[in-house]
């Protein structure tokens, strides 16, 4: 079979069933290290093995019988790359010994089977694994790694690059966060009734987080990271479908697509940053706003009227107005009201005036804006003195919006804001 | 006879750090030393600062409770008349020509589930 497209077969089963096949395998290694090790081994293997045999019909299949076979034989050479941490903890389900058990006594067996029996037997080994990153004991910068790594199979040294640490950094992050999990018992499940709301707001934080990094990317030339915002997407997507009834997944989805449906909107040619009232619409993704839409209208009526419900209703509000003109402030500025209820961030409340400016004028939005300074440690928030600028040019204290601007670009560590914010400088009259 | 608490505090270093040939075994004869002259009560000896969970109210994060250069090893419990002769126990242990320095506590009150 031809090499290239032997090449593309692997890299969409690595992007689709990287977390199934990790899963399934973890259940007989019971250790982070050594399932990642098979894993990684099987898609070796399958790019020979499928130039000789051709493409499996079920390749997620094929791949985890050869990395669960892997982790047999390393079981039973017993431990030459096994790391001295205690097991990881599943709770329901056949134990890994009966697996390997039936591993050992289907061994000849063709690829599609074993997977079949252990998708039955463990129909959501995805979803715990999504869970486990994102256990709240560890920090956020480990549950955001750690999803990458595990859930995504995100390669180390692209994870560092795409949140900008060096590789040894993350490598040692990483490290770092496999021992808690191992040595502080953390489990791979998925969370009871009783827990389950915490545990999920904090999946869908990470799946957030991962979001806004590549939407604005905290530092860097570009403003914005696709892959990050791709994979984002992809793990909004795929624990939709693994939780098709939780609402606040639904909502999640809803919020990523419509601020992603800007993506090809938002920056020019050379990559400069293009406001929101500037933006062609016609480049806006019309399909996923309307996806986006479809979601919210189901999640309304099912779901706590909470932080991702609010923010995901203000995207739709931004994103469906045909001209700028059009965008109905009014009903975005009370969102906002009920959005600040809900999660009292100063980062919420400088949006909101951005608002007000539309609703009752600059002077009032800035008056807004000059409180949150000096209260609400945004002191060093390049945002607010982008705004700030932005209201002072319109109320004409052109002298003052400079300085402001200045500041802005002194904060922000993304390149394509700090020119975006020098060619406001350059624009602004000092009269 | 009174009892006090030991802990055992130590600057915190790299969790890729290794403990230094030696250390670890200089700790257990400590601990053997004092079973055998019957004043140890009870020894933990903890996983490292890094593996630890902290809860503040509802919010749960990932490190130790304090902000701090120095951490908690782990502790003895031990049997003294008096400040002075815990003192004594508390000066002999290892930590001290090994970065670290203890804390003494006497112990208000203790319950040890029975074997």
């Amino acid at each position: 079979m031809d090499q290239t497209a032997v090449e593309l077969a692997v890299a969409s089963a690595h992007r689709d069933e990287w977390a199934r096949v990790l899963g399934a395998t973890m259940r007989i290694t019971r250790d982070l290290d050594v399932a990642e090790e098979c894993v990684q081994e099987a898609y070796a293997a399958a790019l020979v093995t499928w130039v000789r045999e051709g493409v499996p019909d079920n390749p997620g299949a094929w791949l985890t019988t050869a990395a669960r076979r892997r982790a047999v034989d390393v079981l039973r050479r017993e431990t030459t790359f096994r790391s001295k941490l205690p097991l990881l903890i599943e709770s329901d389900g056949p134990d890994a010994n009966g697996e390997v058990d039936e591993m050992t006594k289907n061994e000849g067996m063709a690829g599609g089977r074993g997977f079949e029996e252990v998708s039955a037997a463990v129909p959501d080994q995805r979803l715990r694994l999504i869970f486990m990153c994102s256990h709240p004991a560890l920090n956020p910068e480990a549950q955001l790694a750690l999803t990458l790594r595990l859930v995504c199979g995100m390669p180390t040294a692209d994870i560092a690059q795409c949140l900008l640490v060096s590789p040894s950094t993350m490598s040692a992050r990483l490290t770092r966060a496999k021992r808690k999990i191992s040595l502080a018992q953390i489990r791979v499940e998925v969370p009871g009734e009783a827990e389950l709301p915490a545990r999920l707001h904090s999946v869908l934080s990470v799946i957030y987080l991962l979001f806004t990094s590549g939407h604005t990317a905290p530092s860097g030339d570009s403003l914005l990271r696709g892959e990050l915002i791709d994979e984002s997407i992809h793990l909004a997507r795929l624990l939709r479908s693994l939780m098709p009834d939780e609402p606040e997944v639904a909502v999640l989805l809803a919020l990523l697509l419509a601020n992603d449906a800007r993506r090809d909107a938002r920056l020019g040619a050379d990559g400069e940053l293009i406001r929101l009232e500037e933006q062609d619409r016609t480049l806006w993704d019309a399909a996923a706003i309307g996806e986006a839409q479809q979601l919210v209208d189901f999640a309304l009526p099912r779901a706590q009227p909470g932080r991702f419900v609010l923010q995901a209703a203000i995207a739709l509000l931004y994103a469906q107005p045909l001209t700028f003109d059009d965008t109905e402030w009014s009903r975005i500025l009370s969102l906002y009201d009920d959005l600040l209820l809900v999660w009292p961030s100063p980062v919420v409340a400088l949006n909101r005036a951005v608002v007000v400016w539309k609703t009752s004028g600059p002077e009032m939005a800035l008056r807004e804006v000059l409180e949150l300074e000096v209260r609400d440690r945004l002191a060093r928030y390049h945002y607010l003195f982008s705004v700030k600028g932005q209201l002072l040019i319109e109320l004409g204290r052109g002298q003052e919006a400079t300085v402001a601007f200045r500041r802005a670009a002194e904060l922000t560590s993304n390149e394509a804001e700090r020119s975006f914010l020098n060619s406001r400088i350059a624009e602004t009259p000092l009269a | 006879m009174a009892q006090y608490a030991i802990f055992l505090y130590a600057p915190i270093t790299d969790d890729d750090v290794e403990a230094a040939p030696g250390q670890r075994e200089e700790h257990e004869k400590y601990s053997e030393v004092m079973q055998e002259s019957g004043a140890m009560v009870a020894a933990f000896a903890l996983e490292d600062f890094s593996i630890a969970t902290s809860l503040r109210g509802d919010v749960i994060t990932d490190g130790p409770f304090l902000e701090s250069k120095e951490v908690v090893l782990g502790l003895y419990v031990v049997d003294a008349p008096d400040l002075d002769a815990a003192l004594v126990i508390a000066r002999q242990n290892p930590i001290h020509h090994q970065g670290g320095g203890v804390e003494v506590r006497p112990v208000e009150g203790s319950w040890i589930r029975p074997l």
